[in-house]
């Protein structure tokens, strides 16, 4: 038998993401068909901002996709006809990122440092010794003398920046060559860039995939000299940390409202059609649930599943697993605490849609109330479930921080911002300061969110009827 | 009127049967005693004579709904559903798994924990009210574009980095004020000023920027076209009818958390170590203390549905329109 080196290993998270894309892609397929979606999209797409925020929101899809691909890897040195497969989950960041991921000091480094944070004693040569901070086993390790490294750095971000800025005109000529109408001398194409002319901002585009393309280079070439967010108390390289981060963040704020989705719509459309005793037995239940402060009620549930997983280590193989599991599990958890409100918005939606006359009609030409409440009601709340769909993600990815600070968000094993955060907290008060996890896990989460706001607002603005001009 | 909070007290009770039912399944049902009693006893290699002993001793050892061993309505009486559970409708919440006792805990912790989010919450109002008023009279300008701009960049912040920055920069750089701790009496203020300042700036994004569009949706109406029209000045209109008409969202929207103001802030006070409520139940998830934890969601179910009723009779007395039916 002919064995691979590798083992396809698909994590329920992983299985639930492509669900998730494959209804994205159906769903834009269905808009691209109807005249009445497109019209909104083509609202969101002529903001500068929200188109800007788009570029930076795919950035991060990128790598949380890349990060969801997994595999075991074969075990070293063993029988190619038996073969073993080890026993640690890998996807195909950590792949992309073994240089970052292997280089481990022993402790804690500040951004950019050769010398480590804390003071060892030395051995010289001749026998002497003395307290200082040795140099890292990785960190600026290229480097004979410590005083070469500014002139390094800036010599690396230089290469790294021209690189980025000729990869960056590729995509302009590029640009520009299919954008450019036909007989239209090349320069005026470039002035309408410029200017901004034309329904769409290609230009906010443009620069926007430019900064990012510059300081995605940067990153990457400078990581691979140096540690460039620092390393943490066991010495992981702290961009690395960030980098796995962003899946976490990405399937919070899009697997919760993924499961809930279902639940909230067909029982806010259901209580808001049926009404009487379906819409008292589903307005009972939401309102007992939403009584729980949602943060009590994830804790009381979170405790439990810790309970099971604690006595029940048999049915996890790896701790990629059962982190995967607790992943899933807040996700559902979260989502039973968050359905509530959009199914009371549904429900009064529905409550006035049932009454409109194509509804009555379609009842009256004998529709079942099944095909009136998916054919006529669902379409026509489609918009207040793609608001709350956007407006929910940055409050998700937010949420995750304060939980995981409370001790019932992910596994504390698995990287996640609100993690690096809680670690932060202790090493604030050390002294000299380390603040560079704070610092990575800040400017991670703060880009997403903030552009998720921006791309929501667009999406709130072209989508909610009464905002409608 | 009297009628119709009776009413509404009466609806609440079907509620708090859910919250009970529901939070005795997670606890008792998902998660046997016998479970509990592992996790506190720590690892796999517990002997059945520790955890019954453990159950002896927290009181535990008992059937989840019937006992058949006890006569009369011991059968009922002597069960875990009705110690644990039914009694906490008279607020009799047991004791702790260390063996405190849990209201005696709450009555002493509720006063640090509305010494804090009180003020957050009285002088938040006064500050997004104040930002959102000046950018609805700003509106379209520059002032108000970079106000909406700055509201959004707030709001994409988490809570923790105004906690963690706050600190950084007020009491380690600027030595203003200790970093942490309470103390009781007026010794406690210096220990409140920083978590209070936290408190409401970190709410000033989301909330600033929900009142402008309450504002601004006043300002557009015919009335204020007529105040106008007599001849009143802006800042007239302004204080004298659009506040007042946006003051009816913004009140209904806030009431609702007035009585959850006693269990005060999660993060705040954990963060500051001032011993309220908050830090109650975190340090209870951390230690996995189910009796408090158990406690405090009934405590916070309690006093949302009471904050749900408040803001009903809110409604009609603030707008006049609104008829209770």
């Amino acid at each position: 038998m002919n064995s691979m080196p590798f083992q396809p290993e698909i994590l329920w998270t992983d299985f639930l993401i492509f669900v998730l894309i494959g209804s994205f892609l159906v769903f834009i397929v269905y808009t691209l068909r109807h005249e009445h979606l497109r019209v909104p999209w083509r609202q969101v797409a002529r903001r500068p901002m929200a188109m800007a925020s788009m570029v930076i929101l795919l950035a991060y899809v990128a790598v949380g996709l890349m990060d969801s691909i997994h595999f075991r890897p074969l075990q070293e040195g063993q029988n190619p006809e038996a073969p073993v497969y080890s026993n640690e989950v890998l996807s195909l960041l950590d792949k992309a990122a073994m240089p970052l991921r292997a280089r481990t000091e022993k402790t804690y480094s500040a951004p950019f440092a050769m010398q480590a944070y804390s003071k060892e004693t030395v051995e010289y040569p001749d026998g002497g010794h003395a307290r200082e901070n040795p140099r890292l086993l990785y960190g600026g390790a290229h480097l004979q003398d410590p005083s070469e490294r500014a002139a390094d750095i800036v010599r690396r971000a230089g290469t790294a920046t021209l690189a980025a800025l000729g990869l960056w005109s590729l995509l302009v000529v590029g640009f520009l060559l299919s954008w450019r109408q036909s007989h239209e001398p090349l320069m005026q194409t470039v002035r309408r860039l410029v200017r901004g002319k034309g329904e769409f901002p290609w230009r906010a585009v443009l620069i926007t995939s430019g900064i990012l393309i510059i300081l995605v280079l940067n990153a990457v070439y400078l990581s691979l000299y140096y540690h460039i967010f620092g390393t943490d108390q066991v010495g992981q390289d702290v961009f690395y940390k960030s980098l796995k981060s962003i899946r976490t963040g990405l399937v919070i704020g899009t697997l919760t409202t993924l499961v809930m989705l279902p639940f909230a719509a067909l029982f806010g459309i259901m209580a808001g059609y049926f009404r009487g005793w379906v819409d008292d037995v589903i307005q009972y239940v939401y309102t007992t649930l939403s009584s729980i402060p949602s943060v009590l009620l994830i804790a009381a549930a979170i405790l439990t599943l810790q309970a099971y997983i604690a006595t029940h280590p048999e049915s996890f193989t790896s701790a990629t697993e059962r982190a995967d599991i607790r992943l899933l599990f807040l996700c559902l958890i979260l989502g039973v605490t968050s359905w509530t409100s959009l199914c009371r918005l549904l429900r009064g939606e529905t409550l006035k849609l049932r009454e409109v006359d194509y509804i009555q009609a379609a009842r009256a030409l004998g529709a079942s109330h099944l095909s009136v409440m998916a054919r006529h009601i669902l379409p026509n709340v489609m918009h207040i479930i793609l608001i709350a769909v956007v407006l929910d993600f940055s409050g998700l990815v937010l949420a995750e921080a304060v939980l995981s600070y409370v001790g019932v968000g992910v596994d504390p094993t698995m990287d996640s911002w609100g993690n690096m955060i809680v670690s932060a907290r202790l090493e604030m008060a050390r002294e000299p300061l380390v603040w560079w996890s704070l610092a990575a896990a800040f400017v991670f989460m703060f880009s997403l969110v903030l552009a998720a706001n921006l791309f929501s607002d667009a999406v709130r603005d072209a989508f909610d009827p009464r905002l409608r001009k | 009127m009297i009628g119709y909070i009776i009413r509404r007290l009466l609806y609440a009770i079907p509620i708090l049967i859910g919250v009970n039912l529901l939070t005795f399944t997670l606890f008792f049902f998902v998660n046997s005693p016998d479970d509990m009693a592992r996790i506190h006893l720590g690892g796999k290699r517990v002997t059945p004579e520790a955890i019954v002993k453990w159950k002896d001793d927290h009181g535990y050892n008992k059937p989840l709904l019937y006992n058949s061993g006890r006569p009369g309505t011991g059968k009922i009486t002597d069960t875990i559903f009705y110690r644990y559970s039914v009694r906490l409708f008279v607020f009799d919440f047991g004791s702790s798994d260390q063996g405190r006792d849990i209201r005696n805990d709450i009555s002493q912790r509720m006063w640090p924990s509305l010494a804090i989010a009180l003020p957050v919450f009285l002088v938040g109002i006064l500050v997004h009210i104040t930002f959102a008023m000046l950018l609805a009279f700003f509106r379209g300008s520059y002032l108000d574009t970079s106000g909406v701009v700055l509201c959004v960049i707030m709001m994409s912040i988490s809570s923790l980095f105004y906690v963690i920055g706050g600190q950084y920069l007020i009491s380690m750089l600027l030595r203003l004020v200790p970093i942490s701790g309470y103390d009781l009496g007026f010794e406690a203020v210096k220990f409140l000023i920083l978590p209070i300042i936290v408190g409401v700036v970190g709410g000033i994004g989301a909330s600033t920027r929900l009142y402008r569009t309450f504002f601004l949706e006043e300002i557009n109406k015919d009335y204020v076209r007529t105040a106008r029209a007599k001849g009143l000045s802006e800042l007239r209109v302004l204080f004298r009818h659009v506040l007042k008409n946006a003051m009816i969202p913004i009140l209904t929207g806030v009431v609702v958390v007035i009585p959850l103001l006693f269990t005060g802030s999660l993060i705040l006070e954990s963060f500051f170590a001032i011993p309220g409520l908050g830090s109650y139940t975190i340090d209870a998830i951390h230690s996995q203390d189910f009796a408090i934890v158990r406690a405090m969601v009934f405590l916070g179910s309690v006093l949302y549905i009471t904050g749900l009723i408040l803001t009903d009779i809110t409604y009609t007395l603030v707008d006049p329109r609104v008829r209770l039916e």
